[in-house]
């Protein structure tokens, strides 16, 4: 594998270049689709997996969106190559055959061309999927749509005219539409509002994960909202909701900020400092301390409390830190129990590098 | 204004109840508002479905739970599935189970998602000259006018969603 072929090692959204790209460091559209007349992944045979790869392979070749994509196949790929992937948010856990001592099933890949990519074989045959800068919905929507309208010509989905988009899991089917924002919110976490806002959330039909997605844990108060239901409204409805909602939820971010600078001001400077002061000198640190303390600068650069680094890098740290980029980077394995070390002076040297 | 029901914290929300033809307001601090069940994210629009689907994810279940055990030995055809494989996985076999089993789906799907009508982007199948699976019969017919009549009620399109629902009663 050679992740160098793809740009921007297919993380684009790194750049910060999107609208509210402090609070809003990305956001996600994801489209479920499956294979008219095959076998959804839990009854699917190999054959029948291998068969889902051909068509959407084949399609991909003749198509103007996937025409140049890049191809892997995560069944002929290590262990740790496969993480990079997960890391950089391009597979689901589940697909790159990474949960405790399972492996890939045949048929497992991955596409990728410019900010879309496709997953074959996961819990539905295609899942196709972009990640784009800051708070930006409608883009993200209007791009992974046209790569499914096109793919739509050249395969045949399973459809029915009252249920919508057939998926392997009622939870999915209809529009198949899953939109999420991946969201800082140390504002409202400090000033203890945050439980009232999740909760809130569950009353108006959104649903928020950790930092990887599913099942995942909240680290670096980094938050994943999205919507819950995805049949009976159509796909403008569901994110035009979720988007007056994460308009809301960013205004309450907003405000809790500046009740933190007024009412606690000089805490909130010190705690920045420190957060970067030790980002900056450690010799040695652990991935969740490194998110934590990102969170910290992060905000204290979202306050104007402190002069850098620049988001791009604070983006590029949350990506690169994690252990099989750091694994990767070094020759070693992720278990290696040198990784701390590592990871504090891989921190060191991009800091200093954005100083000088 | 202290709760009247604490006596303690100050009273954010009056909360009209009427019983036995007599009306009765109470002014309640959040702590006690949310004891009685009232909910108190004012702002916020609200989903019945959310707390409710909240409560099956936080359970660990999955959405297979949900059906009942009554349909156990129903089978879909095409894969061979039963119902009682899609209550212990939460997962279905195939394409064709929406319709092998679409009493309870239908069902599940009202639950899960409030509805089960998509009224989403429409997909015609590749090769079929711009018409979907039958998309010409009186049914599929019927169920767009639906989907039409649903959204103009909505937007208070009220001309146009009469003028549906004159056609809706023709065809059905």
């Amino acid at each position: 594998m050679d992740l160098s072929l793809l740009p921007d090692g297919g993380m684009r959204w790194l750049d910060a270049s999107g609208p509210k790209s402090t609070i809003v460091l990305s956001t996600r559209i994801r489209l479920a689709r499956n294979v008219r007349g095959i076998p959804f992944s839990q009854r699917a045979k190999d054959a029948d997996r291998i068969a889902v790869l051909a068509r959407v392979s084949d399609a991909a070749v003749s198509s103007e969106h996937l025409g140049s994509a890049v191809a892997f196949h995560l069944d002929q790929m290590d262990r740790p190559e496969r993480q990079v992937l997960h890391e950089r948010h391009l597979v689901s856990k589940e697909l790159a055959g990474l949960e405790r001592e399972s492996r890939p099933r045949p048929g497992a890949a991955l596409l990728v061309q410019d900010q879309v990519g496709v997953m074959v074989n996961e819990e539905d045959h295609l899942r196709l999927h972009g990640m784009w800068s800051g708070f930006d919905l409608e883009d993200a929507y209007a791009e992974v749509e046209a790569v499914d309208a096109e793919l739509g010509r050249l395969v045949p989905f399973a459809f029915h005219q009252e249920f919508g988009y057939l998926t392997s899991c009622p939870t999915n089917a209809g529009t198949g539409l899953r939109a999420s924002v991946l969201i800082h919110l140390p504002g409202l976490v400090l000033t203890k509002e945050i439980n009232k806002v999740l909760q809130g959330l569950s009353q108006v039909g959104l649903t928020f994960r950790g930092l990887y997605g599913e099942g995942s844990e909240v680290v670096g108060n980094f938050f994943q909202l999205s919507n819950q239901t995805t049949l009976g409204k159509t796909e403008d409805e569901l994110i035009d909701h979720l988007g007056k909602i994460v308009r809301q939820v960013v205004e309450y971010e907003e405000q809790a900020r500046d009740v933190l600078l007024r009412t606690a001001p000089e805490e909130v400077e010190d705690k920045t400092w420190r957060a970067y002061g030790l980002l900056k000198h450690a010799r040695r640190l652990s991935f969740e301390e490194t998110m934590n303390l990102l969170s910290g600068v992060r905000l204290g650069v979202g306050l104007k409390l402190l002069p850098g680094p620049g988001v791009y890098t604070l983006n590029k740290l949350l990506i690169y830190t994690q252990p099989a980029h750091l694994a990767a980077m070094d020759g070693r394995s992720t278990g290696d129990r040198e990784l701390p070390t590592v990871r504090a002076a891989f921190v060191r040297r991009l800091l200093e590098a954005e100083s000088s | 204004m202290l709760c009247d029901n604490c006596k303690e914290r100050d009273a954010i929300i009056n909360l009209t109840q009427v019983e036995h033809d007599s009306k009765v307001t109470l002014h309640l601090c959040e702590e006690c508002a949310q004891q009685k069940g009232v909910e108190t994210g004012g702002a916020v629009l609200k989903s019945p479905l959310g707390n409710f689907l909240g409560a099956v994810v936080k359970g660990g279940g999955t959405a297979g739970a949900l059906v009942p055990a009554s349909g156990d030995a129903l089978r879909c055809p095409a894969c061979g599935s039963t119902l009682r494989d899609f209550r212990d996985s939460g997962r279905l076999g195939c394409d064709r189970c929406y319709v092998s089993f679409d009493t309870h789906l239908r069902d599940l799907l009202r639950r899960l998602h409030g509805s089960s009508q998509h009224v989403g982007e429409r997909y015609d199948l590749p090769g079929e000259g711009g018409n979907g699976e039958g998309a010409d019969d009186p049914r599929s017919q019927l169920l767009e006018l639906k989907a039409q009549l649903r959204r103009a009620v909505e937007g208070e399109n009220f001309e146009l969603a009469a003028e549906l629902r004159d056609r809706i009663r023709v065809l059905e």
